[in-house]
């Protein structure tokens, strides 16, 4: 099986072992993967403060990227909610280019649907004597509705002891723009996840979503708390080589 | 009027008592709304039916508009048209005057607050008299309700005694019994005096003329049974065809709300006092008010704000309402409703943070039991504010500019690339804290109370590239 690789720019730029570890774990299970060099962002941003148009100049570019691909891996809930959910609003009146959002959102996965889902993985294989605690991304799960296959995944690592936490699923505060836009709130919003997080008495959080992981990961160093953010990727790629 | 949300976000988050308040309501409140919902299980078929439902009321509204008035006139009652709340508020006005009425009493009713109804009766020399507890509670402190179901929820039970003692001179007690005691007993003078009474409605039905109201403190039955006069203020998008629908609104409605099987009371009226009748008012006003929302109406994607029956499960929900409170909305309307309803009733220009006061986090659309698309909306919302604002030939703004730049480099792939480069050299040479230090937003927006990681010595892409060869 061939699978197309669109690793985000925030993992791109800010993150590449989050992109090495995607690898890394669909290569193990046998997977032919492909990094096509054109790509760059899906046009959350845009879309999310109301630049419409801005969006949609970059959403025709991922459209053109991917149009051949077969299967689109993306270690991203709110990325794959864009190309999956919004792309065919974007182009609600454009019936062509709607037509082929829809199709190249057919084929999309985000990383732990992917592995679950569609290749029928259990374990990937991965070791972590840790306890760690995961975090539900909004889009990955209200829009997407997965909220198992994480799990199932996490819970199949070796030695691994995962604790839910209270309150997993709700929102941490990022909100793209909103993190910016209402820096207060927005950390109002993360201080209530990160003491959540210690109430599991977890050392490391698991999410999806880079944008959620960047700001908690903010906020636990700002105050020196002793949690760790870590991918799902990264965490199912702690394997032997 | 332009209201900001930023520029009460401090003072919410520094309030203690009122951050205390909020986190016991959200968690009481939400645990009771899940409970009273997991009993129901065909409750997902019952929020698609009531989402039709309403969908079919709007989409004609005016023939049920019409059968409603018919219906109202034939059981003796009136029915007054008010496009704007100021014509609601001057027909109100003018009655009192007319019958020298000087007090009325009040059931809870948010378009009363939407339309400013008491301030414009007190300029009117006549006296609104709030009878819900927590609207009297509101009433005396002088403010605005936080919560469109539970208008003083941002107040403790203390501050409430406090206020009670200092204001009505009751003896200092933290027993919540003596508290409404003291209210009740004040307020039984005034229903026994009252020559009108002003209620909300939830529901309006088309084909026999019943108003229904549901409430817990029994205010709204006496308020409606012993003055001579009833008036009853409904948005006009409050018409549902059939009364075989009410059980199922009535279900998702109080369910949402308060987590109860059913509210203590549910008054059905239709009309004034018959001649056969013990109770009830001689004469009975039903005012349709629009004050915008034909113009929602009109608009098809915002259409389906109008399905909101008020129950207020998005704003317990919802984790920025949790963080702030409702006062910090300024807005009559508050939490994912008030987002979505403020800048749709007045425009996106006199409200244009409400749209963005959101993570997206789609909690609301989850919960509301007739499924508005709230984050939808509020997306469609921003897009407006911005062609709204980027129309205005005058207004250079440069997020707009920064947008446009970023889009040309997101579709040239070698310019980002470059550009990303470019980036890690600044983020190196800025020390220590990285491109977090730099003073300008977004850095030093998010810098503010979290750090900013630094860039890998590498992207991805040059990771890739340098294995591939
Ligand atoms: S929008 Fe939905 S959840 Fe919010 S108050 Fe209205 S009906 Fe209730």
């Amino acid at each position: 099986m061939k699978v197309s690789l669109f690793i985000t720019c925030l993992v791109d730029q800010f993150f590449p072992q989050i992109g090495i570890s995607t690898m890394k774990i669909l290569r193990k299970l046998g997977v032919e993967v492909e990094f096509d060099s054109r790509q760059t962002c899906c046009g959350q941003p845009a879309f999310n403060t109301g630049y419409v148009e801005e969006a949609r100049q970059v959403a025709r570019h991922f459209l053109e990227v991917y149009g051949d691909s077969d299967h689109i891996v993306v270690p991203s809930g709110s990325c794959s909610t864009m190309i999956k959910v919004f792309f065919p609003k974007l182009f609600a009146e454009d019936s062509s280019q709607r037509s082929l959002a829809e199709e190249i959102g057919r084929r999309t996965f985000e990383l732990s649907e992917f592995l679950s889902s569609v290749l029928g993985v259990e374990t990937t294989g991965a070791r972590f004597p840790e306890v760690v605690t995961y975090h539900d991304s909004c889009h990955l799960l209200r829009e997407l509705g997965i909220s198992s296959q994480p799990r199932q995944l996490i819970r199949a690592v070796e030695e691994i002891d995962f604790r839910e936490m209270e309150h997993c699923d709700r929102c941490c505060g990022f909100g793209g723009a909103f993190s910016v836009k209402f820096p207060d709130i927005s950390t109002a919003m993360g201080a209530d996840k990160v003491g959540w997080i210690q109430g599991s008495g977890a050392r490391y959080v698991i999410a999806s979503d880079v944008g959620c992981l960047m700001h908690l990961r903010g906020l636990l160093e700002r105050n020196r708390v002793p949690v760790q953010t870590m991918h799902l990727a990264e965490l199912l790629a702690k394997f032997e080589d | 009027m332009v209201v900001k949300i930023s520029a009460n976000v401090q003072s919410a988050l520094a309030d203690e008592t009122l951050q205390g308040n909020l986190r016991r309501a959200f968690v009481d409140t939400l645990h009771s709304r899940n409970e009273a919902v997991s009993e129901v299980p065909n409750w997902e078929e019952l929020r698609d039916y009531a989402r039709d439902v309403k969908a079919h009321t709007l989409s004609r509204l005016p023939e049920y508009l019409q059968s409603l008035e018919e219906k109202v006139l034939e059981q003796g009652g009136k029915v007054i048209w008010a496009e704007t709340g100021q014509e609601a508020v001057q027909f109100i006005v003018d009655l009192s005057h007319r019958r020298e009425i000087r007090e009325v009493v009040k059931g809870k009713s948010m378009l009363s607050e939407e339309i400013h109804l008491n301030e414009s009766l007190e300029r009117a020399q006549i006296k609104p008299v709030e009878t819900d507890l927590g609207e009297y509670v509101i009433q005396l402190a002088g403010e605005k309700p936080s919560h469109l179901v539970a208008p003083a929820l941002h107040k403790s039970r203390k501050q409430i005694a406090d206020l009670f003692v200092q204001e009505l001179g009751m003896a200092p007690t933290g027993d919540v019994l003596e508290i409404t005691a003291t209210a009740r007993k004040l307020l039984r003078r005034h229903f026994l005096t009252a020559r009108m009474g002003i209620t909300g409605v939830n529901f309006a039905v088309a084909e026999t003329g019943t108003i229904v109201i549901v409430e817990n403190e029994g205010n709204v039955g006496l308020s409606v049974a012993v003055p001579e006069i009833h008036i009853a203020l409904m948005g006009i998008e409050k018409v549902i065809p059939r009364s075989r629908d009410l059980a199922v609104f009535l279900k998702l409605l109080i369910r949402s709300a308060t987590g109860q099987k059913i509210t203590s009371y549910v008054n059905c009226l239709s009309g004034p006092r018959r001649s056969d009748e013990l109770d009830g008012p001689q004469e009975f006003y039903l005012i349709l008010i629009d004050n915008g929302r034909t113009k929602i109406l009109a608009d098809d994607f915002m259409r389906e704000s109008l399905s909101c029956i008020r129950c207020g499960a998005c704003l317990n929900v919802c984790p920025v309402y949790q963080t702030i409170g409702g006062h910090a909305y300024g807005s009559t309307y508050q939490g994912p409703l008030g987002a979505m309803l403020t800048p749709l009733l007045t425009s996106v220009s006199e409200a244009p943070e409400h749209a963005f006061a959101s993570s997206l986090c789609g909690a609301c659309h989850e919960v509301c039991p007739v499924k508005i698309p709230i984050p939808q909306i509020l997306l469609k919302l921003r897009e407006r504010f911005q062609s709204e604002r980027n129309q205005k030939a005058a207004s250079f703004s440069l997020e707009k500019l920064v947008m446009q730049v970023w889009a040309r480099v997101m579709c040239a792939p070698s310019l980002y690339a470059r550009l990303g480069r470019w980036a890690r050299i600044v983020d190196k040479v800025c020390g220590k804290r990285g491109m977090g230090r730099l003073p300008v937003p977004p850095f030093s927006r998010w810098m503010k109370h979290r750090d900013l990681p630094a860039l890998p010595p590498q992207s991805f892409r040059e990771l890739y590239s340098k294995e591939v060869s």
